[in-house]
């Protein structure tokens, strides 16, 4: 019968060495809080049977299944494209279902770490409130204007006009980006790369006629001038989008629109 | 609390997303209520493309796609459907254009093509490019524009709220529905004119999926519930390719852009079972033969897996147009598909079947999609979660993202006339939240039980194990006989999180209640339909059988363990019924 009981290939190019069922045992350092109960955030441990192929996600669900089920995280794909559940990883924003513990590099007797993404209200463990993230979102108008008449075709662009925002557009707003930028923990009006990206993927997408309206928005005190090309957020990408590169571009292009 | 809305759609994948856009355009007011944020959804997870016959690389017409279709579901799609799906193809994917997808596009500028599994040209003489891609991110490309013109249109979001209960009147007509806030455990009603499901698969009952962990069926059991029968339901799409063990989604468009599937001993297997589109065959036989495949001993080194061959297709193939499955090769089994094949097994992909509608996404009760008095009023459904029926036993590879946006707009549209044409707000039922709050009360009252995770994962093996690509009566027979423990054991299980906050602990047991009414659908109806079509392959009853069974199945349940079949016509317009060759 159709059933996946056998064991995971073994030649694999990353020297990790699948096999079925657990092979080592990790700690799990989880910051907690539930401000129901909580005055303030507290750390707890656990122990968890695991493989390196393992994601780190899969330690979280270990933990809600079988330890402990208040514990709270957000998850959906579990493969990288829906964006629910980035979070801080051993100190870096990364998205739980797309780094595997042989990436983070836990051995038998290892510890992992798990916080919030950082610079945003807790909702509660390893939940973040989005809301000011998708106001920002929100800010940039993200859609496409044109305001000339719609052709019966498709409005044609060439694959190289298209090759411009391609690696704008495959952000799945995860908000790894946004919550590992200095300027966004100084300042939280800031509107951060993910936004930004939304108005570069606009903004220079040639079907878009209203550019104008939207550069204002990022040309702003709390706008582009903020980015100070740090390349956290190119550093948190999950999507590996080469976001300081293209906030430069949008950079130029709001000077020159103002000559 | 109370919200009332003209119109509340459930659900915010493409379907859902693609009806609010449509019916606010048409001047209603609409509420979009979902279990995660609308980018969440997993419509962002389709990879390979959306079929529609523009043309745009080589000669292409809607008919030859409405054949295809029509073939591919071995017959059981409503014709009338299905060339309604293919007709609005090419204007709706314009009109996706025009929203600002972000398609990959041919040298000349127009939207770029590509071949998908049972999508030929001339009737079959050959695979056609058909499928419109954004490389192989094109449901993220969808999903994310229609968020973005919805959030344009004013399209009210209610983002984690997750719908737990229908209510209908006592003349059975839909008045709203009761919803679980996430974020503060509230209870709320939503009181409408028009409710419209547009919930998804339900994947997640499989031990083996491509599906998100969202993706637990919640719709369809609530249908059940309220009384409404479930259609054809024992078809479900286990997809040819997904990542050894893990289940992730390779697209097809990697055998469209070449790839090869190979057994033990490196042949090229499709060729015997498909000489005409090999690779390219519809998933109902390509999960079919690579399980024979294994079967017969020649799964790679013994173990139950075959590989897709992607080396000879190039680097450069696989960076611009296939960039997602190469990184998930290398992220998840540490394999990069330049250099090595991948592993690849059968995953459970998508539900055929569904709440029964007409092509407007009128809820039907009855069996005739034409009459008003078969209609449930106040009830629409689109998306994965519908049944049209326009991919009857085997939906095909594009059809899917199509299915979302062809009868999403058209329910989006339909919702909206009903709305203009001065439809009211029948008055709330009295204690609308009874049922909820009795069964929430419930599964937090327990402090002794077993977890949520025993019940579920005992279903998910007993699903994968009698219920998946090969049945038998006697395998039907178990999942039933299974299902009928889990039941009670779903209705035992220990909530740890007693708390109001993000209690997603409770969410997961509520869930599991869910997936036991519609699993018991699938497994119901797999077992009443005594011959093998499409997806359906019973290996007692192997042929097809058209005298007793070119018609579709209808499911009901009492929610206790009592159910009844019905069935419904087949609607044929031009395609009359052949063997299926490829």
């Amino acid at each position: 019968m159709a059933t996946t009981t056998a064991p995971a290939p073994t030649t694999t190019t990353n020297g990790a060495k699948p096999v079925d069922g657990p092979t080592m045992t990790v700690t799990v350092k989880v910051q907690r809080f539930n401000p129901e109960v909580d005055d303030k955030p507290r750390w707890e441990s656990f122990q968890v049977p695991t493989d390196p192929m393992d994601r780190a996600l899969d330690l979280l669900h270990y933990i809600k299944w079988h330890l402990d089920g208040s514990l709270a995280f957000r998850k959906s794909c579990a493969h990288g494209i829906c964006g629910s559940d980035a979070m801080k990883i051993n100190g870096e924003n990364k998205l739980a279902c797309s780094i595997l513990l042989h990436d983070l590099g836990t051995k038998d007797g290892g510890t992992v770490t798990f916080e919030p993404l950082p610079a945003a209200p807790v909702v509660k463990d390893l939940v973040i409130d989005q809301s000011k993230f998708f106001a920002k979102y929100r800010a940039i108008m993200p859609w496409l204007i044109n305001s000339t008449p719609a052709p019966e075709k498709e409005r044609f662009q060439s694959p190289e006009q298209h090759a411009i925002i391609e690696d704008a557009t495959k952000c799945i707003m995860c908000g790894a980006c946004t919550h590992s930028c200095p300027s966004t923990w100084a300042d939280p009006d800031y509107l951060g790369p993910a936004a930004m990206l939304k108005a570069f993927r606009y903004v220079f997408d040639s079907r878009d006629t209203e550019s104008e309206e939207r550069l204002k928005v990022v040309d702003s005190k709390d706008g582009l001038w903020k980015c100070y090309t740090i390349f956290n957020c190119v550093q948190a990408c999950p999507k590996e989008i080469d976001i300081t590169r293209w906030l430069s571009a949008l950079k130029r292009k709001s000077v020159t629109a103002r000559l | 609390m109370t919200f009332t809305h003209d119109i509340v759609i459930v659900g915010a994948g493409g379907a859902g997303l693609m009806a609010a856009l449509y019916a606010r355009e048409g001047g209603a007011d609409v509420a979009v209520v979902s279990k995660l944020h609308p980018l969440r959804s997993h419509t962002g997870a389709a990879q390979g493309g959306i079929g529609a016959a523009l043309g745009n690389e080589e000669e292409d017409h809607w008919l030859w796609h409405a054949f295809d279709t029509t073939k591919g579901s071995d017959y059981l799609g409503d014709q009338d459907a299905i060339e309604i799906l293919c007709q609005d193809a090419p204007r709706t994917i314009i009109e996706l254009e025009h929203y600002g997808v972000p398609f990959s596009r041919t040298k000349e500028g127009k939207i770029a093509q590509r071949r998908f599994g049972g999508h030929t040209r001339n009737f079959g003489e050959a695979p056609v490019r058909r499928a419109c891609y954004a490389a192989d991110r094109t449901g993220h490309m969808i999903l994310h524009t229609l968020y973005e013109q919805c959030v344009k249109q004013n399209v009210n979001f209610y983002d984690e709220f997750q719908v737990l209960d229908l209510v209908m009147n006592e003349d059975g007509a839909c008045v709203g529905c009761v919803a679980y806030e996430i974020l503060t455990g509230e209870v709320h009603t939503f009181h409408s004119k028009i409710t419209c499901f547009a919930t998804g698969g339900y994947g997640r009952a499989f031990k083996t999926t491509s599906n998100a962990h969202a993706g637990t069926g919640d719709g369809f059991s609530m249908v059940l519930r309220a009384g409404i029968p479930l259609q054809d339901m024992e078809f479900v799409q286990f997809h040819p390719t997904g990542l050894y063990r893990l289940g992730i989604l390779i697209t097809e468009g990697a055998r469209g852009e070449g790839g090869i599937l190979r057994n033990s001993d490196g042949e090229r297997f499709m060729e015997r079972y498909a000489p005409t589109v090999k690779d390219l065959a519809p998933r109902d036989m390509v999960s079919q033969c690579i399980y024979k495949e294994i079967r017969e001993g020649r799964g790679i080194k013994g173990r139950d897996h075959v590989v897709l061959d992607m080396t000879h297709v190039g680097k450069d193939v696989l960076e611009h147009k296939l960039p997602e499955i190469s990184t998930f090769s290398r992220v998840y089994l540490g394999i990069d598909p330049v250099k090595q094949p991948i592993p690849v097994a059968p995953t459970c992909h998508y539900a055929m079947g569904g709440i029964p509608t007409n092509v407007d996404g009128q809820v039907v009760r009855g069996t005739d999609n034409t009459n008003p008095d078969d209609f449930v009023d106040g009830f629409y459904a689109c998306g994965e979660c519908g049944c049209v029926s326009v991919h009857g036993a085997n939906r095909l590879g594009t059809n899917s993202l199509l299915d979302l946006v062809v009868i999403g707009r058209r329910t989006g549209m339909a919702m909206a006339r009903a709305i203009n044409e001065g439809k009211t707000l029948h008055p709330m039922v009295d204690n609308p939240e009874k049922r909820t709050r009795e069964l929430l009360d419930d599964l937090l009252s327990r402090d002794k039980g077993e977890p949520t995770v025993a019940v579920r994962t005992d279903l998910q093996e007993s699903m994968m194990k009698n219920v998946s690509v090969f049945r038998n009566e006697d395998t039907l027979s178990e999942a039933m006989a299974d299902l009928a423990t889990f039941r009670q054991r779903a209705r035992n299980v220990v909530v740890q999180d007693k708390g109001k906050r993000f209690n997603t602990d409770l969410m997961d047991a509520v869930e599991i209640g869910f997936m036991v009414d519609y699993a018991e659908a699938i497994a119901g109806s797999a077992r009443h339909r005594t011959e093998s079509r499409g997806a359906h392959l019973r290996e007692d009853f192997p042929k097809r059988n058209d005298d007793e069974w070119l018609r579709h199945t209808l499911f009901f349940s009492d929610g206790n363990g009592t159910i009844e079949m019905g069935d419904k016509p087949v609607t044929i317009t031009r395609f009359q019924p052949k063997e299926r060759k490829y």
